[in-house]
């Protein structure tokens, strides 16, 4: 999408005031606050946050590249995040994983072309009594197999064709 | 009197700008002054007016701790592990519910209470009775749990885990007592205590339960010093991996000169399969909080960052809360307790690298750079956060600060063994019957956790190891597991106190995929800062990628050469890692392959030369066939397979071609006459 990079769009004027500008200790807490706007972090923000803060462009990509939390990238309606703590790798998370990739047609980190399904894979969500876990949109699955898990994408695949604009895209 | 922050007679003068020094003691023994300014407690009133407000007080306390109460109270364990198995279905049923039939019910979310295998938990205090606490609850069961236990007064044997004290009405005597459950008999709750039994976001019912009393014991007419000296002689050791003695720690920051300093508590609990910090923050925030306010005043630090993960959303919710409460209540800000001491904190949400666990990288992040670790010295206590002394604890230190100061530093000492202190908290997970979070004192050994709290393996399986330390630990097999669990024995037998995540294996975990495993996660989380880890963890992966991989993979005989010498050299590589990486993360990088290494070598034997997985977890290694006696061609198989590896003709058996086959497990999850099997 196109955006005004010289003046900063309304959606995110507030997330700029919280912070004072030329300080470059807030950075993280801007970046993170711009991607709740938008689900990720679009090229024009970026440069409006280097401004606020008063450090090159390349520092901001820099700092944003380096932690698993940015996305440059849109998000699908349904994150599915695949837990790949220990505890699930223990009870078989890989072939979940597996399977999602398989049935989605994409990989680990991507989103499909409809815009309906993001797989990511998180260090540990924290729920190993439940292990192997996933949560789609942060309501939790557990105790997964690969047939149950077939069940219920196949209810969310329905879910997502039921709804033609899930939220909001940019 | 609705809260604390009420005054308890017309006199008190306590209030966030003007915080009286008798607070807490007021709180704990009923009223200590006579409002007077007087700087003694010795001029407790005794007149008519003092002994109200002591019993107001006293009887405020017996309210919040549920001693006496009118209406029933419900608490439902809504930590995470009790939302990820339903809770908040369980909770709006049970208000619904209530609604509908019109009962005047108490309902309070709770933290963790440990025994999250059994989620979701659900207590039930009636008035006068002992609190019942219920297990496995479903949204199904709340119309019984209404009818025959708050209104008919009876136990739901099925859904009982126990009671918190023996019952004594009829009918409650043979009751379950949880405290005599094996899950919780061999533990010691100390920093665990409240929670899942508080509700996390009252700060009253902290107080209530002797909350911040550590807290006024220790800066009340007392300097920093002293504090530090008790720390030290209650040889507490820090509880994020390394176990420093922390005294020592803040000794070195309190006698660096310095405008000013930070104190920094570390919740960025990246290790997958731990998450007792995440308990901790999210069932009983205060405690931790508390732990922080004595330190910063130990070492004179005058401004605090909590740095917690991104993926806790929940404890950081609940972080908020606390601070506001405790600011609130003259707790933090500005001449905490009339002491005269000024200590304020944020916090700071991690964006998500697990390198950020180690403490210059730590405060790299929180400086709003990336997250990579710089060369010691020096070390953070002389420059540290902008370049000020400061110190960094983990979340479960802080919260046996607390431990240290409310129950004194000689009770403290007496916990655990000569050189490893107090208790420690374990997230115990895998393939274990009694999933949770224990807390056990120092120096019981590994088979106590597993076998007697844990409960042993599942399903009839034979144990294998149980990892401890997460990726910077080792496997440990049942040869060691009568190790003592204190920091120097488990360093002797391979592995390290780490966090605290406890992954127990069974015979059907392959000990050359879990090294990998590790190995792709920390190369994965490598910050790429210094050579060894950054390009020495990716050898170390390729060598172990070589060993699971089918010679169907390979195109040359050279390839399937390097696997033997990749072995070779696997040792060497791993010694260079270890002795010249930077930081913390890639010096201890090699510990799950050295340690599998070394207790499961005829494993990583039967993969390089048989090129067979015995616990038959290494897809690469298996083959699938078709019984062609179960098959009846319906072709399910073939149409669902991605690589169209099977082949055959209708009604007719199918066959799989083995070079095709990329092991993806999708035909034998869709044959419906389990005619695939897997070798």
């Amino acid at each position: 999408m196109k955006m005004d990079a010289t003046k900063i769009p309304e959606r995110t004027q507030k997330v700029y005031e919280k912070y004072p500008s030329g300080d470059p200790s807030c950075l993280i807490d801007l970046l993170q606050d711009v991607q709740e706007q938008y689900g990720y972090l679009p090229d024009a923000e970026m440069q409006n946050v280097a401004r606020h803060v008063d450090i090159p462009v390349s520092r901001v990509y820099g700092v944003a590249t380096f932690y698993n939390q940015f996305r440059f990238q849109p998000l699908g309606a349904y994150v599915i995040k695949v837990c790949r703590g220990t505890a699930c790798h223990v009870k078989g998370s890989l072939d979940i994983l597996r399977m999602l990739e398989n049935e989605l047609g994409i990989k680990a980190g991507e989103t499909t072309k409809d815009l309906k399904f993001t797989i990511e894979t998180v260090a540990c969500i924290g729920a190993c009594s439940i292990a192997p876990v996933i949560a789609v949109n942060d309501e939790f699955h557990g105790g997964l197999t690969t047939k149950s898990l077939q069940k219920l994408l196949k209810s969310y695949r329905k879910k997502a064709q039921n709804e033609e604009v899930p939220h909001e895209h940019v | 009197m609705n809260t604390y922050s009420t005054t308890c007679f017309d006199n008190c003068w306590h209030s966030a700008d003007t915080p009286c020094p008798h607070f807490i003691d007021c709180i704990a023994s009923g009223q200590q002054c006579d409002g007077s300014h007087n700087e003694h407690a010795s001029t407790r009133s005794a007149d008519a007016q003092g002994t109200a407000a002591t019993e107001r007080l006293e009887s405020f306390k017996r309210r919040l701790l549920f001693v006496e109460h009118d209406v029933p109270v419900i608490f439902v364990g809504m930590g995470t592990c009790g939302l990820a198995n339903g809770a908040q279905a369980v909770h709006d049923a049970l208000k619904a519910e209530c609604e509908v039939r019109g009962i005047n019910v108490t309902l309070i979310p709770v933290g963790c209470m440990g025994y999250c295998a059994r989620e979701v938990i659900v207590d039930v205090k009636l008035p006068g009775r002992p609190r019942i606490s219920y297990c496995e609850v479903k949204t199904k069961d709340v119309p019984a749990i209404i009818e025959h236990t708050l209104l008919g007064g009876e136990i739901i044997e099925e859904k009982l885990l126990g009671l918190y004290e023996p019952g004594e009405t009829e009918g409650w005597e043979d009751a379950a007592v949880l405290g005599q459950l094996p899950f919780f008999a061999k533990q010691q709750k100390v920093n665990l205590e409240n929670c899942g039994v508080i509700d996390p976001e009252s700060i009253d019912q902290y107080l209530a339960r002797g909350g911040y009393r550590a807290l006024s014991a220790a800066i009340n007419g007392r300097s920093g010093q002293e504090v530090i000296d008790d720390v030290l002689k209650a040889g507490l050791r820090g509880r994020g991996g390394g176990g420093f003695p922390t005294g020592k720690k803040w000794q070195l920051a309190r006698d660096t000169q310095a405008d000013k300093k930070y104190l920094i508590c570390n919740a960025d609990e990246g290790d997958p399969g731990a998450f007792m910090d995440r308990a901790l923050l999210e069932g009983d925030p205060h405690r931790v909080v508390e732990g922080m306010i004595i330190a910063a005043y130990a070492i004179g630090a005058s401004y605090g960052y909590i740095y917690c993960r991104a993926e806790y959303p929940l404890a950081i919710r609940r972080l908020e809360l606390t601070l506001a409460a405790a600011r609130e209540y003259g707790l933090l800000g500005k001449n905490i307790l009339g002491s005269g001491f000024d200590f304020d904190m944020r916090i700071k949400k991690g964006a998500g690298a697990f390198v950020c666990g180690e403490e210059t990288a730590l405060m790299h992040s929180i400086e709003g750079r990336r997250g990579m670790p710089r060369p010691r010295p020096p070390y953070p206590t002389t420059a540290g956060l902008f370049g000020k002394p400061t110190v960094i604890n983990n979340v479960e230190t802080f919260a046996n600060v607390t431990t240290v100061f409310k129950n004194g530093p000689d009770w403290y000492a007496g916990i655990g063994t000569e050189s490893s202190k107090g208790t420690k908290i374990f997230a115990l997970s895998g393939k274990v019957r009694n999933v949770g979070l224990v807390e056990v004192p120092m120096g019981v050994t590994l088979r106590e956790v597993v076998f007697d709290i844990g409960g042993g393996i599942p399903d009839e399986r034979k144990f294998k190891a149980v990892q401890i330390g997460g990726p910077s630990g080792g496997a440990l097999p049942e040869s060691v597991i009568d190790t003592p669990i204190d920091y120097e024995s488990l360093k002797k037998v391979g592995a390290m106190m780490g966090s605290g995540g406890l992954v127990v294996m069974d015979e059907s975990t392959c000990m050359v995929d879990l090294a990998k495993y590790f190995m792709t996660f920390i190369q994965s989380e490598s910050c790429g800062k210094c050579i060894p880890c950054r390009e020495g963890t990716k050898r170390l992966l390729e060598i172990l990628d070589r060993l699971t991989s089918s010679y169907r993979d390979e195109s040359t005989q050279e390839e399937s050469l390097l696997r033997f010498q990749g072995m070779v050299y696997l040792e060497r590589l791993a010694s260079v890692i270890k002795d010249t990486s930077l930081c913390g993360l890639g010096q201890t990088a090699a510990n799950p392959v050295l340690s599998t290494l070394h207790y499961f070598r005829e494993e990583y034997e039967a993969h390089l030369y048989e090129r067979h997985c015995p616990a038959g977890a290494c897809r690469e290694l298996l083959t699938y066939y078709i019984d062609t006696d179960k098959c009846n061609g319906c072709g399910v198989c073939a149409r669902k397979c991605p690589e169209n590896a099977i082949i055959g003709e209708k009604k007719k058996a199918h066959y799989i071609l083995e070079d095709k086959c990329i092991r993806c497990d999708q035909c034998r999850v869709n044959c419906n006459f389990d005619a695939i099997s897997v070798n």
